[in-house]
């Protein structure tokens, strides 16, 4: 059975060859194509690795902005009503008279730090630049099947994050009706709500475009013998994310476009009759729903959470394979739980939504199908930590990292287990705990992975290695302080501390016993800015004086390690288009010198039959 | 190094790139507009009457708010509208350009037609004083045939880039340029179909 198997994957590589031989890649009339001038090259680039890199830069300021902002929020928590010393003065009479943060100031921080973070750095740096840059390598494709549509989404996405930036200066400032951004209130809001409506609208159709080139990408440009089951997670990953993308963003757009009629065609699709605002009745049509919105919004932004997690799973996977020097384990039930997970991710949005009043019928078939949607996850997590058994692991800077993803995730995993049930969903709704959780998934999870993913791939992109030390630094600071500020979340929102509290909870009562625990977390985030300064020093000074290394530098199985250079030719990536003869982790097979087999390495027919 | 599969189809998979893009890129306006649709029947579930008193006066058919003829008309148009694009697709595949060039134009003209008679049927709601914000009702329609309206605006600039310059491919590479007007077609259709749903569902149900 397995050898007829292989035997046909064989024959399929030669088949694909002669189909590519009959339509030469090089167009003999022309000879090589010019030399790209400077904005050609680096500025309205089609080539995928010089737009990953523009997302990634861009998308990791927008990080550091979104910190920016939550930093600013936690002087307020910690320290509510005193003047922010030194840098208080800089954000205007308006916001920070006297350096005393205004709630409505606050608000606004608190809305942009949860877009800018969600949509302009992580999904960027995830999908755009991890994607971008090592899903065509991975493959064995020269480039992304839609090079110039590829352009158009990073600057796409650039506008709109030029619009979300931008809205700080209108008239009241930005949104501030949370990232949720839920009516009536985002009705009835100032003009930065519009402002943030149409930066998403740029937002959702940049991600579109990503979307359909990847998937094109990956379904039509695999290299000969790059059979769907020989692909490596990593891309597995990211089509289905890129799935994800495709279905789930659309809903959404729709939800934008009826709150943009709502806020400037005067239309009440989110407005019931006779609501009150400011002691009057609203002078609208009404018979508008605010619940719509609340499920719009949720179909998309539950499989969201899957857009931000699978990308960092797929990195994890590729970096424990490579330092275990042994193959994931279960490799197909990893690819089987990632596509059950996309499926499901499409019927759980409720969950988001127990304590609107929706009946016990409804509230429990989404009970059941959250409860469901965490066995692939549960599967994917212990696949990862059974991959390390028995392994020699290497203890290099990007393993470190996605060793840390591994308890990370875990703990931000299973405390979403109470929020899905809706009986202990009800006392937990809306307060610090469901911070605490999502936070866990996202910062000590998905941030770390993604930092993980820069050590792994920066020789690739670069032909240097980061500093090990000084990303050891950087390592133990940044989880060691992402759990000082997320853990006390837990307790404070067990003991019923509301979020979204302008001062932190100072005036109720039931917050008075563990409200104390406001200022170790804001000491921890500032702690974990300055854990940041050994990244960035690492990240430029490697850029010049890194250490020079190999092609291959970790010794790894997957093409873009083994057929490319480092980095990779400037159009075409690869020399020669390599062809694939075996499955993505070949590590440590029985009969071999070296302990890892490249997927392009043409067999050897004594050792194979 | 060029990219595979641009103008010949891949043998594994049946099709050549842009073919498949344009079927996902389908796949997300499905659901865009799903998600439209589904905004309208959770707001007329919601509704007493639909579509519900409009100035004083109580309605309980949309027909009598809305012109049936005229949107009737429309739909005969688009139906029209998608057999030339048909035609121009088949034209090129005989290797017909000048035909190819009628049809397309014959197709851009009742994209034409389709938005004259939209603005005559918006004008006529604006003139009585039906505008978005007066009902749901004429917020959904407004905004889900304006939402269409678009659409079509978008497949005309296509289509009028593939009449005019965007038709100097034919003699380059008249394979490739077929296949754009294949993919341009499938776009044209969807653009016509969601108006077979819309008909019915606002002016009719």
């Amino acid at each position: 059975m397995a050898n007829g198997a292989k035997d046909k994957n064989t024959h399929a590589a030669p088949e694909l060859d002669e189909a590519q031989a009959a339509h030469p890649t090089h167009d003999p009339g022309h000879g090589p194509p010019p030399e790209p001038g400077f904005w050609r090259k680096y500025v309205f680039s089609t080539d995928h690795k010089v737009i990953g890199i523009q997302y990634g830069i861009t998308a990791l300021l927008f990080l550091l902005i979104g910190f920016c902002l939550v930093m600013l929020m936690r002087w307020q928590l910690a320290y509510p009503g005193e003047a922010l010393p030194l840098i208080g003065k800089l954000f205007g009479e308006a916001n920070m008279p006297d350096g005393v943060m205004q709630p409505e100031f606050y608000n606004q921080l608190g809305a942009m730090h949860g877009t800018i973070m969600v949509f302009l750095g992580i999904v960027p740096l995830a999908v755009g630049a991890f994607g971008n840059y090592v899903v065509p390598l991975q493959i064995g494709a020269p480039d992304m099947a839609f090079p110039k549509l590829n352009m158009a989404s990073y600057w796409v996405y650039f506008l709109g994050g030029v619009v979300m930036l931008a809205s700080f200066f209108v008239p009241a400032g930005a949104a501030k009706a949370g990232w949720t951004s839920y009516p009536p209130l985002a009705d009835i809001e100032t003009m930065g709500q519009t402002m943030w409506l149409i930066g998403m609208l740029f937002l959702i159709t940049s991600s579109l475009l990503g979307a359909v080139n990847f998937l094109t990408t990956i379904i039509q440009l695999r290299a000969p013998g790059m059979t769907f089951m020989r692909m490596p997670f990593f891309v597995w990953a990211q089509f289905v994310t890129a799935f994800l993308l495709l279905l789930a963003f659309p809903p959404l757009e729709a939800a934008a476009i009826f709150q943009l009629m709502d806020r400037l065609a005067g239309t009440s699709f989110f407005l019931p009759s006779g609501l009150v605002v400011s002691g009057e009745v609203l002078d609208v049509a009404g018979g508008g729903s605010p619940l719509l919105w609340q499920h719009l919004f949720w179909f998309l932004a539950h499989p969201e959470v899957y857009v931000l997690i699978l990308p960092a799973m797929g990195i994890v996977a590729e970096i424990i394979a490579n330092n275990t020097r042994k193959p994931l384990w279960g490799y197909k039930a990893l690819v089987y739980s990632v596509i059950f997970l996309g499926f499901m991710s499409f019927i759980v949005w409720a969950h988001h939504m127990f304590i609107t009043g929706m009946g016990t019928t409804i509230s429990a078939f989404f009970q059941v199908t959250t409860m469901i949607i965490s066995i692939p996850s549960v599967v994917i997590l212990s696949a990862l930590f059974i991959s390390l058994w028995g392994g020699s692991i290497r203890f290099t800077t990007p393993m470190l990292f996605a060793l840390g993803f591994l308890p990370m995730f875990g703990i931000g995993g299973l405390t979403g287990l109470p929020l899905g049930l809706a009986p202990t969903d009800i006392h937990l709704h809306d307060t610090y705990y469901v911070i605490g959780h999502f936070h866990y998934v996202v910062a000590p999870g998905t941030i770390i992975a993604l930092f993980a993913g820069i050590y792994y791939w920066f020789p690739k992109i670069t032909g240097r290695k980061m500093n090990d030390r000084l990303g050891k630094i950087h390592f133990w600071g940044t989880i060691l302080f992402m759990n000082g500020i997320f853990f006390p979340m837990f307790i404070q929102g067990m003991a019923g501390v509301s979020r979204r509290l302008y001062d932190g909870g100072q005036v109720y009562q039931i917050a008075e016993p563990v409200i104390h625990y406001n200022e170790f977390m804001s000491i921890c985030a500032w702690l974990l800015a300055l854990a940041q300064i050994p990244f960035i020093i690492n990240f430029f000074m490697s850029l010049k004086k890194g250490e020079k290394v190999e092609a291959n530098v970790w010794k790894a199985t997957t093409l873009e390690w083994s057929a490319a250079p480092s980095p990779p030719v400037a159009h075409g990536n690869f020399p020669k288009l390599p062809t694939v003869h075996r499955g993505p982790y070949e590590y440590s097979v029985p009969g071999h010198d070296r302990d890892y087999l490249p997927q392009d390495e043409a067999p050897t027919v004594a050792v194979e039959r | 190094m060029d990219i595979p599969y641009t103008v010949t189809a891949r043998p594994d998979t049946g099709v050549f790139n842009a073919k498949l893009g344009v079927w996902l890129f389908l796949a997300s306006e499905v659901m865009l507009f799903g998600g439209l649709f589904a905004g309208y029947v959770f707001l007329r579930i919601g509704a007493p009457a639909w579509p519900g008193a409009l100035h004083g006066e109580t309605y309980a058919h949309a027909s009598e708010v809305l012109n049936v003829p005229l949107a009737t008309l429309n739909t005969f148009v688009l139906i029209a509208s998608s057999v030339t694009m048909v035609m121009a697709w088949a034209s090129l595949m005989m290797k017909n350009f000048a035909r190819y060039r009628l049809y397309m134009g014959g197709t851009i003209a009742l994209a034409f037609v389709f938005l004259i008679v939209k603005v005559f049927e918006y004008g006529s709601k604006f003139e009585h004083g039906l505008f978005p914000s007066e009902s749901n009702f004429l917020a959904i329609y407004f905004t889900l045939t304006g939402l269409h309206a678009l659409h079509v605006i978008g497949g005309i600039i296509v289509n009028t880039y593939f009449w005019g310059p965007g038709a100097k491919m034919w003699r380059t590479d008249p394979k490739r340029f077929t296949n754009r007007i294949e993919v341009a077609g499938l776009y044209w259709h969807f653009v016509d179909l969601v108006w077979i749903f819309l008909f019915p569902t606002i002016y009719l149900l």
